[in-house]
């Protein structure tokens, strides 16, 4: 309680916190406001928002912009979030496993994730869906794929400085496992920065995910964002709400997760926040 | 000093080695061999004619074979052949490779300029209201999707305003020479360079405020105002200096991500770079071609994150003795 109370005092946070949860709301309720699919002709194409029914405008094909924003938002959020959790996984087992052997396993992993910090991540995410077929699966997986290393960094970097700790001792000489030691000792005491890089990855993820629907990549099934900007993009000149109003929801969720991150990451190091 | 360069320069070709593998791994990952392939594209199904194919390509070795002819192939600068285009892929990297430098070195020189003189400014008068401002800003372009601005732009300075062109790289057909010629350009320049160049920015910016509120605190600081010296020449000479060390890591590092994200960018405005090349290619199913793009773009990466390393070398030379 006292810890959300020192997250909403900040300001941005608070912002942030109310738009995330104004987007899931809009997620959740997408089939009700619209019960129809955001696929399906619901009336003249290009009709200007607030005409013909439309909230928001229709697109060339005469869908309704606001019901794919509707259900783009539950894309957007479910590719962010399943995709961070992946690159949660990858990133703390290696960090972890790095942090707390230590020696040759360390630096071998440690250039492992270098080499993937080395590469383009926004151009392999790219060749990798298309290679293995743009699908929700394949997407998912890419972007994990690009962002884990920060994760096994930071990892990592709490394992070194924990490992030498008097409790990680105490439990050595108990004789626990070292799963034990590794999971339920340190990994316990490292989960601050994660859960703040966490909100952070999420935000990249959501961006990418638009980023690759932008460029064709999005699942075909799946309304998306990316899509709807990308497919706004050739008539902009005829019908500028295409593009403008989905841009408009990704910016508001991406700002959104940061400022969350933010607000996490003073809340959880007050000694630093007051600093800013 | 030399040991630092040798380490470095040994690290680079592992790097650029084992970035050659994982293109190899992918290529053969790609759904149709180059023999499929052409045997598509000629019409002729005919198994013993996709076998005499496959055979003559090496694709019937075992895959340590075809590691090695297609590592010895790229060392020889060969990345393989476009068959959509009728064109060895790196001819067709090295045409288009000109207008990406452009476009990413004046994004990169104005994002450069101003996240600097947008974060000093904003740490200078920490906690009033031009900091929350430029923060503001800085978070803004930090959240917006790439291509979204591009669009944005677009639609504010071409289709309203009609002060830019939103497409390509010059006026076709204009024939314009000397300084006319380079007006018509840097017209075309301005947006997209700016699209890539603001959500760096906003990047720099925060970066730059948040080194130098932690430099201010540091005793050579206080040891600088003890000994008189005025706030303005504190600022420049011993905050800012040493608030730039961690710009200049992460600069190093984005420069190369600069060309990854100018494939957004290429597409938006059609600039004929090779992220409009990769994108072409993704259309076409040309893996070839988007594989060498993505080859070319890790080694040009690796190129300057040694190039960075040098520039610390200069700057700050306790690194060599670390």
């Amino acid at each position: 309680m006292k810890f959300l109370r020192t997250f909403l005092r900040n300001r941005g946070a608070a912002v942030g916190l109310v738009i995330l949860l104004l987007v899931g709301g809009l997620a959740a309720l997408a089939p009700v406001l619209f019960p129809f699919s955001p696929w399906d002709m619901q009336g003249a194409p290009f009709a200007p928002p607030g005409e013909e029914g439309f909230l928001l405008g229709s697109d060339s094909l005469g869908r309704d912009v606001a019901a794919g924003i509707a259900y783009g938002a539950s894309v957007s959020l479910l590719v962010g979030g399943v995709s961070t959790l992946a690159a949660l996984f990858i990133g703390v087992v290696l960090g972890a496993v790095a942090g707390y052997a230590g020696g040759a396993i360390d630096d071998a992993i440690m250039r492992f994730t270098e080499f993937f910090q080395t590469i383009p991540s926004f151009l392999l995410a790219v060749v990798l869906v298309a290679i293995f077929t743009p699908n929700i699966g394949s997407i998912v997986t890419a972007i994990a794929i690009v962002s884990w290393p920060p994760v096994a960094r930071v990892v990592r970097a709490e394992f070194l400085s924990l490992r030498h700790r008097e409790f990680v001792q105490a439990a050595e000489v108990q004789g626990r496992s070292q799963w034990h030691i590794v999971f339920r000792e340190i990994l316990p005491n490292a989960l601050s920065p994660i859960i703040v890089l966490a909100s952070l990855t999420v935000a990249s993820a959501v961006l990418l995910e638009a980023s690759l629907s932008f460029l064709g990549l999005g699942d075909p099934n799946l309304m998306s964002w990316g899509f709807m900007i990308g497919a706004g993009r050739s008539v902009i000149r005829l019908a500028w709400w295409m593009s403008v109003f989905p841009g408009v929801a990704l910016f508001l969720t991406v700002l959104a997760l940061n400022l969350v991150g933010e607000g996490l990451s003073d809340a959880m190091n007050p000694r630093l926040a007051r600093k800013r | 000093m030399l040991r630092f360069l040798a380490l470095r320069v040994v690290k680079m070709v592992v790097v650029v080695f084992a970035i050659v593998v994982v293109n190899f791994l992918l290529i053969h990952a790609a759904p149709g061999d180059p023999a499929s392939v052409i045997a598509g594209e000629s019409g002729a199904a005919d198994p013993k004619f996709v076998a005499q194919l496959r055979h003559e390509f090496g694709l019937d070795r075992p895959l340590h074979e075809q590691l090695w002819i297609y590592v010895r192939n790229v060392a020889s600068g060969d990345l393989g052949f476009s068959h959509r285009q009728q064109r060895p892929v790196l001819d067709l990297i090295m045409e288009r490779l000109p207008a990406t430098l452009l476009l990413t070195g004046t994004a990169f020189a104005f994002a450069i300029i101003a996240g600097i003189s947008l974060g000093a400014a904003a740490a200078r008068r920490v906690g009033r209201v031009a900091d929350s401002v430029i923060t503001v800003i800085a978070l803004t372009f930090y959240a917006t999707p790439i291509f979204w601005v591009g669009l944005m732009l677009v639609l504010v300075f071409s289709v309203w305003l009609e002060w830019l062109p939103s497409f390509g790289m010059n006026t076709v057909g204009a024939d314009l020479h000397g300084f006319a010629a380079a007006v018509d350009g840097a017209r075309y320049l301005v947006l997209p360079a700016l699209t890539l160049g603001l959500f760096y920015m906003g990047v720099y910016a925060r970066l730059v405020r948040a080194s130098m509120l932690e430099v201010a605190d540091q005793d050579f600081v206080k040891t600088a105002r003890a000994k008189g010296a005025s706030e303005g020449r504190i600022l420049r000479r011993h905050i800012l200096r040493n608030a730039l060390l961690p710009v200049v890591t992460f600069a190093g590092i984005q420069a190369g991500q600069l060309i990854g994200g100018s494939i957004l960018v290429e597409t938006v405005f059609a600039w004929p770079g090779i992220g409009r090349l990769a994108f072409d290619a993704l259309l076409a199913r040309d893996y070839a071609l988007l594989l060498g793009v993505f080859l070319c773009t890790s080694v040009l990466v690796v190129l300057f994150n040694l190039a960075t390393d040098l520039l610390y070398l200069i700057i700050d030379p306790r690194v060599a003795l670390s």
